[in-house]
């Protein structure tokens, strides 16, 4: 999209005469909500100074060579590992990524319970992530699924069960091979990626949780100069 | 919230609390090249996944076939044919959702979505499992000609047959290619079972059970489920550490790691009351539900979200900061 340098443009709203199009409406909500230099930042308040906070972006990069191993898998078909030296190894990076993902998530989660990162509007950034963590336990046990193994089979006839207890059974079949992979390389990732995008940005929107206060400042913490509740209600 | 939006919108201000509330931050800000540390994250991950792969490789264990359970234990094989020839086996029994059997689906009090459900997968075992794929053989009139008089037998006549086969054939033997039990009054049954453990050793069941409708197929419900009513294939699982008791649900084949993440999980079927339980799936299920909306809400509820605070733990993560703050305070003092 050009623009007339000349004119006095909101970057946000786009030309005055567009303010009631739903595309510049969507771009201007958006932009304020997320100006470039909060969506993309190069600063970070001082007190992020732990590594307990590497283990989200670990967590993303984890989840990155899953995908992308998962993308060959896919691109030679579910046979194929098991044929192919080749197609073992990258079984074996999707396996080991899976394992990394897994490991580095569970530590950001539970670095960010004991930072209580709810706090300060953030609520929603908690039950996203939680709510990551249990489609993404549901990816991993697809996958065990779909590998045309002893594993699947054992897993399969075992986790019947429970699946089958809840009444889940009837539309989740988890001895249907081809329902598993389905689930596990097209439903359930996009699922693991709209949630993970949606955390993302909202860990952007709000920013990173403030530490608590000291005991002897409760509700005037961090260095700061006056108590400004962030969070209100109607 | 900017104290601007907060003009623009009046809202009546609650009172701070520490569990729920921040004051936003004005103290020093430092660089931070997001970018670069989301290319070193890669690069980091990249090599370490790449390091576990060489070293450890993935586990892929050939899977079970009917003819290499039938092969590997023939006797097995026709003790469990039986029983789905006579409506006993685990998934002749089982309930929703595959079958309609009375009393067998899981309940919490008159909670039952097993039943609420109904049956999805219908499998009637003597026949899919036991008649229609002997039918499918060819040049076995001796074979055909004993699945006729079963299906024309009466019900109780029927009964009387499996029940003495199904008591013999514990003391069943194969020798040289050919299952034998003690003599006795087995009707046709003796020549369906030996009929079809042939069938089996042969492959061909393995073909017949995955048979559908179209020339394509990909629901292996059928042949896992008669695989899983015998004990060889329970017995593989035990040998390498998979049964429930052995905490399986997250183990794999061989010493990988599993599905680690499953530990909670698994941990409730070692455990009283769940460990004995005749409903302890719906009972996990249910307990392990709650715990996860416990989770998801605890920023909600108002003592489970004091936990990180009550804890402290939170200090080692911000020593630094606890630590520029008590120096720049009058008097040093500590948090």
């Amino acid at each position: 999209m050009t623009m007339d340098t000349e004119t006095p443009v909101n970057a946000a709203a786009g030309l005055p005469e567009d303010a009631h199009q739903l595309t510049a409406k969507l771009r201007g909500a958006a932009i304020e909500a997320l100006p470039p230099d909060k969506l993309m930042p190069d600063r970070q308040p001082a007190y992020v100074a732990s590594w307990i906070y590497v283990f989200g972006i670990l967590t993303i990069s984890a989840l990155a060579v899953v995908i992308l191993t998962g993308l060959v898998l896919s691109i030679f078909g579910p046979d194929w590992w098991h044929l192919s030296t080749v197609g073992l190894f990258v079984n074996s990076l999707h396996l080991w990524s899976v394992e990394v993902f897994f490991f580095c998530m569970v530590i950001h989660l539970w670095g960010k319970f004991f930072m209580a990162a709810w706090r300060g509007r953030r609520r929603a950034t908690w039950v996203t992530g939680l709510v990551t963590f249990v489609v993404s336990v549901a990816a991993a046990f697809t996958g065990y699924l779909s590998q045309q193994n002893f594993d699947s089979q054992w897993i399969s006839t075992q986790a019947k069960d429970g699946i089958n207890s809840i009444g889940a059974g009837a539309i989740f079949n988890v001895t249907n091979f081809g329902q598993m992979l389905m689930w596990h390389i097209v439903l359930l990732p996009i699922a693991v990626g709209i949630l993970v995008g949606g955390h993302v940005l909202l860990v952007r929107l709000r920013g990173v949780v403030p530490p608590f206060a000291p005991p002897d400042r409760p509700t005037g913490g961090a260095a700061q100069p006056a108590p400004a509740v962030s969070e209100v209600q109607p | 919230m900017t104290a601007a939006t907060d003009a623009a919108t009046p809202r009546r201000r609650r009172s701070f609390k520490q569990d729920r509330d921040v004051e936003e931050w004005h103290g020093a800000y430092h660089p931070y090249d997001l970018i670069k540390e989301g290319i070193i994250a890669f690069v980091v991950v990249s090599l370490l996944v790449v390091g576990l792969a060489v070293i450890f490789s993935s586990p892929d264990d050939t899977p079970v076939t009917v003819k290499s359970w039938s092969t590997a234990n023939p006797v097995d094989f026709a003790t469990t044919a039986i029983t789905e020839l006579d409506g006993t086996s685990g998934t002749a029994t089982y309930g929703p959702p595959y079958n309609s059997t009375t009393g067998a689906s899981q309940s919490i009090g008159p909670i039952s979505p097993e039943s609420w459900f109904g049956v999805h997968h219908p499998i009637d075992t003597a026949t899919d499992y036991v008649l229609a794929p002997l039918q499918t053989l060819p040049n076995t009139p001796e074979v055909q000609a004993a699945v006729s008089e079963y299906k024309s037998a009466s019900p109780t006549q029927q009964a009387a047959w499996t029940k003495a086969y199904e008591d013999a054939v514990t003391k069943a033997s194969f020798d040289n290619g050919k299952l034998t039990v003690p003599a006795g009054d087995y009707g046709p049954v003796a020549t369906i079972i030996a009929g079809l453990t042939s069938m089996a050793r042969s492959g061909a069941l393995d073909g017949a059970l995955l048979s559908t409708r179209q020339f394509y197929g990909a629901d292996y419900t059928k042949p896992l489920l008669f695989l899983a009513d015998g004990t060889y294939l329970a017995d593989l699982g035990a040998a390498q550490h998979l049964s429930g008791d052995q905490w399986g649900m997250m183990n794999e084949t061989g010493n990988y790691p599993g599905q680690a993440w499953l530990w909670l999980y698994t941990m409730w079927y070692q455990v009283p009351p769940f460990k004995t339980s005749a409903n302890a799936d719906f009972q996990v299920w249910g307990l392990m539900l709650v715990l996860t909306v416990l989770l998801a809400l605890v920023p909600f509820i108002p003592g489970l979200r004091s936990i990180p605070r009550w804890t402290r733990i939170y200090r080692l993560i911000w020593r630094r900061h606890y630590k520029d703050l008590a120096a720049a305070a009058p008097g040093g003092t500590s948090p």
